[in-house]
């Protein structure tokens, strides 16, 4: 018999407007999943057990009562631990935040509350975002559901491995240089970066001003198209939002490839790539010649600077945004007494911040330091205008591209950790897109021999969501590797 | 050997915007501590800045005022560093592309003399928050007040165009004076809203390039930036005589001590790590609507300093004056509009009225008990012969102390000209029986004579009569003509 935990949020929402499911069992079942499963897993920061109770009770009596509800009110999320969601602790993974309870909601925390959707927890990441593995959280790394060695990718591991663990219905992420997607290959779920600008940042604790957006981290493509929809849309409180209106996604998804021009980027066949994930990657593109799509060989080539570029901007940016967890306002304070406030910035700091977090914030002070600026942050813009170009002659022949989602398959814990510059090729296939603020989706793509997860990405011009949507929504309907599910 | 200063200021100027810079938080002074804060000017995690399309437009309206090229695009950046009056640990400001360049403003000498400041740039940006030192369990705190967090603050940075103190401060006044036509800022250096940053180094006389330049911080008023000025002229001369070599600084004013102080040296330029702000898309300023707010600036003082001259016949000094601050020329032209008499007024408010403004208080013209409608009066009751000038001039002091009308003080007060000749020949047979001598002097053709007569009549009169009347009267009576 199918559990309530199991259905995804298109399935619930049926299920809780016919009346066959009430929104407080389906939170019970979910609950229960979470205490099952979470010790091995660990992709909760914290569980908002009683305030989830509550709120799918007063869902019911309102349902019960008539009132006019958004389809999905009832189903549960888990929001990663960088969203502020209010009165609930935002420790962003690290200890400098550990006592850290927002006084106010984000705008898409308020968004989903507005559509009825019901914060579960929050849950694990990279500390303040900085990471592919999940294992730089100050408070414990987050297993990968397929194998409990391995990682389930980062920085949204949490996201990524309570959905495929059966612990939430809905999941949101933030992706800097592949956050959501990277770790929706790793945990075979679907994942979407949307256009950067398409989700309001508001109340999403900054990493990369520039590159941060927020997106879905779903079951299946069908709910990643709802979720975004309720999502989206421009922001008055945030000024990088974009001001056009949302499309009506779910009514949209066809899944119609019918004449659709497929690019595959030639430079994306990387050296030291593993074969399975290559061999993925063109059977993918065999898959959608086959449903009446043609794939055609295209360059982008400016590829190979992407992560250069990324790692210099991202952590410029970083260093400027995290300048503010200095324990005066909020936050850690270390231990006085100080000899003056420059010793009690530095005290709280080193203590507060993990290592990568350190790392990233030297890196990126280095990169905006006089003599250095011109050379390596101007010169990282320009590339990245390149980048951009890339893709805008790309899509003036083709529609979408295809692509790998990552190098490898999920890799053991701790087998990156002490080579940073490894662990940052990670993100060699999602950073370009960040870098050109275009929308792009994984979507599970097979299994390697060993059985771990291996993800296809799809990539579209800005504002294509809906395009994507229905491409990777083609993929699900016509196969079942979405369905599957690890054994806990 | 001679030298000369090199001066130039940078002006920041707090706008008189509603709300802060970046979110809805009103913008406000002297509330309780962290009254005025929300979460974006807290600068908590995850919150983004909005600009404020007000803080906007009063800018580029200095920086159309000041002549300044404006960019179809400006953009802000970030000024990175560590303190805690700054939530964020970095200022959103305008470094690579402000939003005014290449300006210049004219400051009048007195003397007439005109000479031309260079603008280098104008760009908005975030104020600081407060930091306040106390004692708090016997130990020495430091609290935060972040109610001026991220205030719009405008900063107009100068070319070092000034060489002596007297431009200095016709540069200061000028830049005042525009800023409140502009009524972009209510500019009081009291409470921090118009703040003038130093800059001055010394050179030989005749020498091209510039010494090596000292800033000065702190000084809260064009009186202490003066003596800021001196004290640094003097010092830095000296160094410079006996050889010795100027530090590139930061100095603070002490103003009780009446010296500077070593603040920081500036070992090259700290470092602020500039870069775009992120978090905010350039601004793009519509060449129309930059029209519109050309059309729409105000006459400023110049204009209006020439218009006097020509409008009302005022001498050019006069002029000036009533044309330094705009309340007091609004207030000026408010009186001519009830009643036609434009000497009359500029008299009046250059002797009795701008005396009554500044000082400890910064009091404004309209702080003050008296309006146009007690000036225009006070001229039409002149005009009309019923009082003389002594009398309104002390029917003014009367008014500007009490707020009362004119009209009512002269009625209470009984001051209305004696016009009943009769009473006034009485007057004018008694002193010419009590003061026969001088009444003999005058016969035997010392004309000044008379006036002192005169002065006697109107002493009878307590100043009611007319002195011509009496002195008609006089002359004809002491001739033995019949009045």
């Amino acid at each position: 018999m199918t559990e309530p935990y199991q259905l995804t949020a298109w399935e619930a929402a049926q299920a809780l407007q016919n009346r066959s499911l009430s929104s407080s069992e389906l939170i019970s079942s979910v609950l229960r999943r979470i205490g099952e499963v979470e010790p091995k897993v660990h992709a909760f920061q914290v569980v908002i057990a009683d305030k989830a109770k509550e709120m799918a009770k007063e869902i019911d009596d309102r349902r019960a009562r008539g009132d006019s509800l958004h389809p999905w009110a009832g189903v549960p999320i888990a929001v990663k631990d960088n969203f502020c969601l209010k009165d609930a602790p935002c420790t962003c993974s690290s200890r400098i935040l550990e006592n850290f309870n927002p006084p106010y909601h984000a705008t898409v925390v308020q968004k989903m509350l507005d559509a009825g959707l019901i914060p579960i927890g929050k849950t694990n990441l990279d500390e303040f975002a900085m990471g592919s593995s999940t294992e730089n959280s100050a408070f414990g790394m987050t297993r990968n559901p397929w194998d409990l060695d391995r990682v389930p990718g980062g920085s949204s591991g949490g996201s990524a491995a309570s959905i495929i663990a059966d612990e939430t219905v809905l999941s949101i992420g933030s992706d800097t240089g592949g956050s959501i997607r990277q770790p929706a290959a790793f945990c075979s779920i679907t994942g979407m970066k949307p256009t950067y600008g398409r989700v309001s940042r508001y109340g999403l604790v900054a990493f990369a001003s520039s590159l941060d957006q927020i997106g879905p981290m779903t079951k299946d493509v069908r709910d990643a198209a709802g979720l975004l929809q309720i999502i989206a849309g421009h922001d008055p409180h945030d000024s990088t939002s974009i001001a056009q209106p949302v499309p009506d996604y779910l009514t949209e998804l066809t899944g119609d490839v019918r004449g659709l021009k497929i690019g595959i980027p030639k430079e994306y066949s990387i050296e030291g790539m593993n074969p399975e994930i290559e061999k993925n990657w063109r059977e993918a593109a065999l898959f959608y010649e086959g449903q009446g799509a043609e794939c055609v060989e295209i360059s982008l080539p400016h590829t190979e600077y992407a992560i250069a570029v990324y790692y210099m901007i991202g952590t410029a940016e970083a260093s400027s945004n995290l300048a503010r967890y200095d324990g005066v306002v909020y936050g850690r304070r270390a231990e006085g007494p100080f000899e003056n406030i420059v010793d009690m910035y530095r005290k709280s700091r080193s203590e507060g911040f993990g290592s990568e977090v350190k790392r990233r914030i030297m890196l990126g002070t280095y990169v905006l330091s006089a003599g250095y600026f011109d050379a390596y942050y101007r010169r990282a813009q320009r590339v990245r205008t390149l980048i951009k170009n890339d893709f805008e002659a790309a899509f003036k022949t083709v529609d979408v591209v295809l692509c790998p989602a990552t190098p490898s398959p999920p890799f053991k814990a701790g087998e990156k950790t002490d080579d940073p510059l490894e662990m940052y090729l990670s993100d060699v296939f999602t950073a370009p897109l960040n870098l050109a603020g275009l929308p792009g989706i994984v979507i599970p793509g097979g299994f390697s021999s060993e059985g771990l997860p291996i993800g296809i990405q799809l990539i579209g011009p800005a504002l294509s969501e809906s395009r994507l949507f229905n491409v990777a929504h083609r993929f699900q309907m016509e196969t079942d590797i979405h369905k599957r599910r690890p054994t806990l | 050997m001679e030298f000369e200063p090199v001066i130039g200021f940078e002006t920041h100027v707090e706008l008189a915007a509603k709300s802060k810079v970046f979110c809805d938080t009103r913008a406000e002074f002297g509330g309780e501590p962290n009254s005025y804060v929300c979460e974006v000017c807290l600068g908590l995690p995850g919150t983004l800045p909005v600009l404020n399309k007000t803080s906007m437009e009063l800018s580029l309206k200095v920086a159309l005022a000041l002549n300044c090229d404006i960019p179809e695009v400006t953009e802000f950046d970030r000024k990175n560093y560590y303190y805690p009056d700054l939530p964020k640990n970095y200022q959103i400001s305008q470094e690579y592309r402000p939003l005014g360049r290449n300006g210049a403003m004219t400051i009048l000498m007195p003397g007439g003399r005109e000479k031309t400041v260079g603008i280098h740039n104008i760009h908005l940006e975030e104020d600081a928050g407060k930091l306040v030192h106390d004692v708090y369990k016997g130990r020495g705190v430091s609290l935060v007040d972040l109610n001026r967090a991220s205030t719009s603050l405008l900063e107009i940075v100068s070319q070092p165009d000034m060489r002596s103190p007297e431009e200095a401060e016709a540069f200061m006044e000028t830049m005042r004076s525009l800023l409140r036509y502009l009524e972009v800022s209510d500019c009081k250096m009291q409470e921090g809203s118009l703040r003038f940053e130093l800059n001055v180094s010394m050179r030989p006389k005749g020498q091209k390039e510039f010494g090596t330049k000292v800033e000065v911080k702190n000084v809260g008023s064009v009186r202490a930036v003066l003596r800021a000025l001196d004290y640094e002229m003097r010092r830095q001369t000296e160094i410079l005589e006996d050889g010795g070599r100027v530090i590139q600084e930061t100095r603070l004013w002490d103003d009780e001590r009446g010296e500077t102080r070593s603040m920081r040296v500036k070992e090259g330029a700290k470092d602020y790590r500039y870069f775009p702000e992120p978090d905010l898309p350039p601004v793009h300023i519509d060449r129309e609507y930059l029209e519109t707010l050309r059309k729409d600036l105000p006459e400023l003082r110049d204009a209006k300093r020439k218009r006097f001259v020509e409008e009302y016949g005022l001498p050019d000094y006069d002029a000036g004056v009533l044309a330094a601050e705009k309340a007091v020329a609004d207030f000026f032209e408010e009186c001519t509009r009830l009643h036609n008499a434009p000497k009359v007024y500029s008299n009046w408010i250059m002797v009795y009225i701008l005396r009554e403004l500044g000082g400890e208080d910064e009091k404004e013209i309209a702080d003050l008990k008296i309006t146009p409608e007690h000036l225009a009066q006070l001229a039409q009751i002149l005009d009309s012969g019923k009082i003389n000038q002594n009398i309104a001039k002390k029917v003014l002091n009367k008014s500007l102390q009490t707020g009362d009308l004119p009209e009512k003080i002269i009625q209470e007060k009984g001051l209305e000209m004696v016009s009943d000749s009769g009473e006034i020949e009485k007057f004018v047979d008694e002193v010419i029986v009590e003061q026969a001598g001088p009444v003999e002097e005058y016969k035997n053709g010392k004309d000044n004579t008379l006036n002192f007569l005169v002065g006697q009549v109107m002493r009878k009169s307590r100043g009611k009569a007319q002195p011509d009347t009496v002195q008609e009267l006089l002359r004809k009576k002491i001739r033995g003509e019949q009045p």
